[in-house]
């Protein structure tokens, strides 16, 4: 048996620290949003010879008057992702762009993907983003307050509230841009994540009818051990289905697997490290389950 | 829970083969096929284009406040009352009338049977409403008269978009509404998006008025700009035809001038009145103007009576075609602006595909193998499971007829990941159980039984994740969260009936054995 229980206040702490770092990050460096989130407009290039550099293509396009034009290479060496703000809201840049590139560099480039989203579209998107995870926070919270007993859905939603404060942290840290992937990698974590939480909780609840003279904190390790080849079978094998998908599943993936790969990791750490901690702080006993039983 | 009855068999074989059936319909062509039904492909797989309208309607409510207010003083004229300062600001008319009257007024814009102010029964509400702010009356639209009009515009938008992309001939185009300002277009399979962008972009307003004689800026005449930016005229605000006219227009090689024309038939009425206004102008220039800008100003030589006439002004083939093309599928009730849009190319979603098949068999095998290494005869069992849990959730994507997109991809990838989460879960199970029950089916019997309600939890906190992204996702994520949605339940089904059914069959028969998993 692994004593899990005599690290419980180091990585308390640690996840305490982290939370600040996260919480830090976001407030003073903010969220790299992509356009999805604050309107714009996205090219994706295919050039068909590998010798543009990408600091010609940058200088040609700045000469454009675009704003604040970002310019780099996607995946491979013919493949560039132009991105920039279009303020001026200007209709038929994507065409004077193309003229432009054409004029430059011969008709060399392919506009192989085209996504523009105007600023009225962008704070709509944004708002229903924070929709969606508010609603599934808040739903999972209904699911385990039905469930389970008032401390395990405490330890569950902070492992929750856990395990996304700190992917975003990750992402502001990293600078990686937030799009509507991103959001539907947040709401799969957070399904992931209470996932693992309830199996273990069923465990713990389990092994407290059963045994009334165990201590929680002694409780909480046994529970966490005779779940833990499952908690580690599931998560490799979904984190390997996520490593073939952030390898081979092409440039528009990454994103997306890399915060699924975070989040699981994440998820499978806090449900073992920060929900059972809640219970043991909260000094959960068999009177605590048997109250509520009798209750009902 | 390991027992089976031979009935309970055949159905579950039955299923299988249905949905073996249904997901082979995907491979195979139309003529061959169990059921006429397929996967269908998003844009962001197949190539094409999304692209979401937004009708701008405040011409539209200028318009109908203007007809409004030309009304009000006609038929407050023939009751005697004078109706005085009559004028448009800020999407409300404002007017005076003398105080023994007001009240009157006011009534007749209250009364549910008003000529002058149309009654919406079903919404207990007026078109307008009134207001008496002391010196004069403001009318206004009400909610309900602003949906009314809005609902209508988008309907004629709907309308002339179908027209317009339909003469263009892309397949399958999808058009709906959007909330009650709002268009959505997706265009499969797109060769050239920026015509169709430019074509939408186009409000196609087409009139035919005359060049005035007196160059300068008074009542009812305006300046208007020429297409080419650099001339400009002076036109009479009399509109002699309009494109509600045109019964027929299409490009034509003119043979005199060599230049490409856009030729038009005109309507009787419209052939009537355009012939009574060349008779008694000839000399004049009679200026064709589009959406605002005059294409060209000919002069009148001759009567033309025909209703057949031409509208040169240096086009290019393509450009005389989409004019024509405009001309033929009539104008828009207001001016349509592109606020989002989505363009894949074909090559890119090929792309897109192959990458999200590879990662799938790659993601598969790793699974696969980890689960055989893992629990030998029960992984095999678990790996039986995985193939039929896919085969399955293709055969209700095609039953359902969805869209499968790039995340819908990755959806089913991770739900191979964690479909065997599961079997995991019973396996180990079983594995605590065989520590004090020495019978096998008894101590698998308890696992099934005791693993079920974490297998529940473990599948509601995901079904209820990819509910909410079902509901507030768009186009790629909605594809994800039904993949990932559909996929818990072809897990469900494949874990607790086939891979229970190979359980049973197998420890039945070893059920002697000392170490079964």
């Amino acid at each position: 048996m692994i004593r899990f229980n005599r690290f419980y206040n180091q990585f308390n702490l640690m996840s305490f620290i982290l939370i600040i770092i996260s919480l830090t990050l976001l407030i003073f460096k903010g969220l790299n949003f992509g356009i999805d989130f604050k309107g714009g407009i996205l090219i994706e290039l295919r050039s068909s010879e590998d010798k543009i550099k990408v600091s010609s293509l940058r200088d040609n396009l700045s000469q454009m008057n675009l704003g604040d034009i970002s310019v780099k290479k996607f995946g491979n060496d013919q493949d560039y992702l132009i991105k920039f703000e279009n303020k001026d809201n200007k209709k038929k840049i994507v065409e004077e762009i193309k003229s432009n590139l054409d004029k430059s560099f011969g008709n060399n480039f392919d506009f192989r993907r085209v996504e523009n989203v105007g600023p009225k579209v962008s704070a709509e998107l944004l708002k229903a983003g924070i929709i969606a995870i508010s609603a599934s926070l808040a739903i999972m919270l209904i699911y385990i307050w039905i469930r389970f007993e008032w401390q395990f859905s405490l330890g569950a939603i902070i492992a929750l509230f856990h395990d996304v404060i700190i992917t975003l942290g990750l992402f502001s840290l990293l600078g990686l841009e937030i799009n509507l992937s991103i959001i539907a990698a947040i709401l799969t974590i957070v399904g992931y994540s209470m996932n693992d939480t309830v199996v273990i909780f069923d465990r713990v609840r389990e092994n407290l009818r059963k045994y009334s003279d165990i201590k929680i904190f002694e409780l909480t390790n046994i529970s966490i051990n005779e779940t833990l080849s499952r908690t580690l079978i599931t998560s490799i094998t979904t984190l390997l289905a996520l490593f073939s998908i952030f390898l081979f599943g092409g440039e528009i993936l990454k994103g997306f697997s890399l915060a699924m790969i975070f989040g699981v990791i994440l998820g499978t750490y806090s449900s073992i490290y920060i929900a059972n901690t809640i219970l043991v702080r909260l000094n959960v006993s068999q009177k605590t389950i048997l109250k509520e039983e009798e209750k009902i | 829970m390991l027992y089976f009855s031979k009935l309970r068999i055949i159905f579950i074989s039955l299923i299988c083969l249905f949905f073996i059936l249904i997901a082979s319909n995907n491979f195979l062509d139309s003529t061959k096929r169990f059921i006429d039904k397929k996967i269908n492909l998003g844009l962001d797989l197949q190539g094409g284009s999304y692209l979401l309208l937004e009708i701008d309607n405040s011409p539209v409510i200028e318009q109908k406040l203007q007809n409004t207010s030309t009304l009000i003083r006609t038929y407050f004229k023939e009751k005697g009352i004078r109706i005085g300062n009559l004028n448009l600001t800020n999407d409300k008319i404002i007017f005076f009338v003398e105080e023994k009257f007001k009240q009157e007024v006011i009534d007749d814009f209250k009364d549910e049977n008003s000529n002058i102010n149309p009654y919406y029964p079903r919404f207990k509400s007026h078109q307008f409403d009134i207001n008496d702010n002391g010196s004069s009356l403001e009318l206004s639209f009400s909610n309900q008269g602003l949906v009314e009009l809005k609902t209508s515009s988008q309907d004629q938008a709907l309308e002339i978009v179908r027209r317009r992309i339909d003469e263009i001939g892309t397949n399958e185009p999808n058009i709906l509404k959007r909330g009650n300002d709002r268009v959505l277009v997706e265009l499969p399979g797109l060769d050239d998006p920026m015509r169709i962008k430019s074509l939408l972009g186009k409000t196609a307003n087409l009139t035919f008025q005359f060049v005035s004689n007196d160059n300068q800026d008074s009542f009812g005449v305006e300046k208007l700009q020429h297409e080419n930016g650099l001339d400009e005229d002076f036109v009479s605000k009399r509109i002699i035809l309009s494109g509600d006219n045109l019964l027929d227009a299409q490009p034509r090689m003119n043979n005199q001038t060599n230049e490409t024309v856009v030729t038009f038939t005109l309507d009787r009425v419209g052939a009537k009145r355009f012939g009574k206004a060349s008779s008694s102008n000839i000399g004049r220039q009679l200026a064709i103007i589009l959406d605002g800008k005059i294409i060209s100003a000919p002069v009148i030589r001759d009567t033309i009576a025909s209703g057949n006439g031409q509208i040169s002004g240096g086009f290019t083939f393509q450009s005389a075609t989409d004019l024509a093309l405009l001309l033929r599928s009539g104008a828009l009730p207001a001016p349509l602006n592109i606020i989002e849009e989505r363009t894949v190319g074909p090559d890119l979603g090929q792309d897109s595909i192959d990458a999200g098949i590879i990662a799938l068999v790659i993601g598969f095998i790793l699974v696969i193998i980890f689960m055989f290494i893992k629990y030998k005869i029960f992984g095999l069992i678990s790996n039986i499971t995985l193939i039929t849990n896919l085969i399955i959730l293709l055969g209700i994507l095609t039953l359902f007829e969805a869209t499968l997109t790039l995340p819908g991809i990755a959806g089913i990838i991770l739900t191979v990941g964690m479909a065997v989460d599961a079997n995991v879960l019973i396996f180990e199970r079983i594995k605590e159980e065989l520590k004090n029950e020495k019978n096998n089916i008894i101590a698998f019997d308890s696992g099934y039984t005791r693993s079920r309600t974490a297998i529940l939890d473990a599948n509601i906190t995901t079904l209820l994740a990819a509910t909410i992204l079902f509901f507030m996702g768009s186009g790629p994520i909605k594809g994800f969260s039904v993949t990932l949605g559909i996929g818990i339940f072809s897990t469900l089904f494949s874990v607790y009936f086939i891979a229970r059914l190979f359980t049973a069959i197998y420890v039945s028969k070893n059920k002697d054995k000392e170490i079964l998993i």
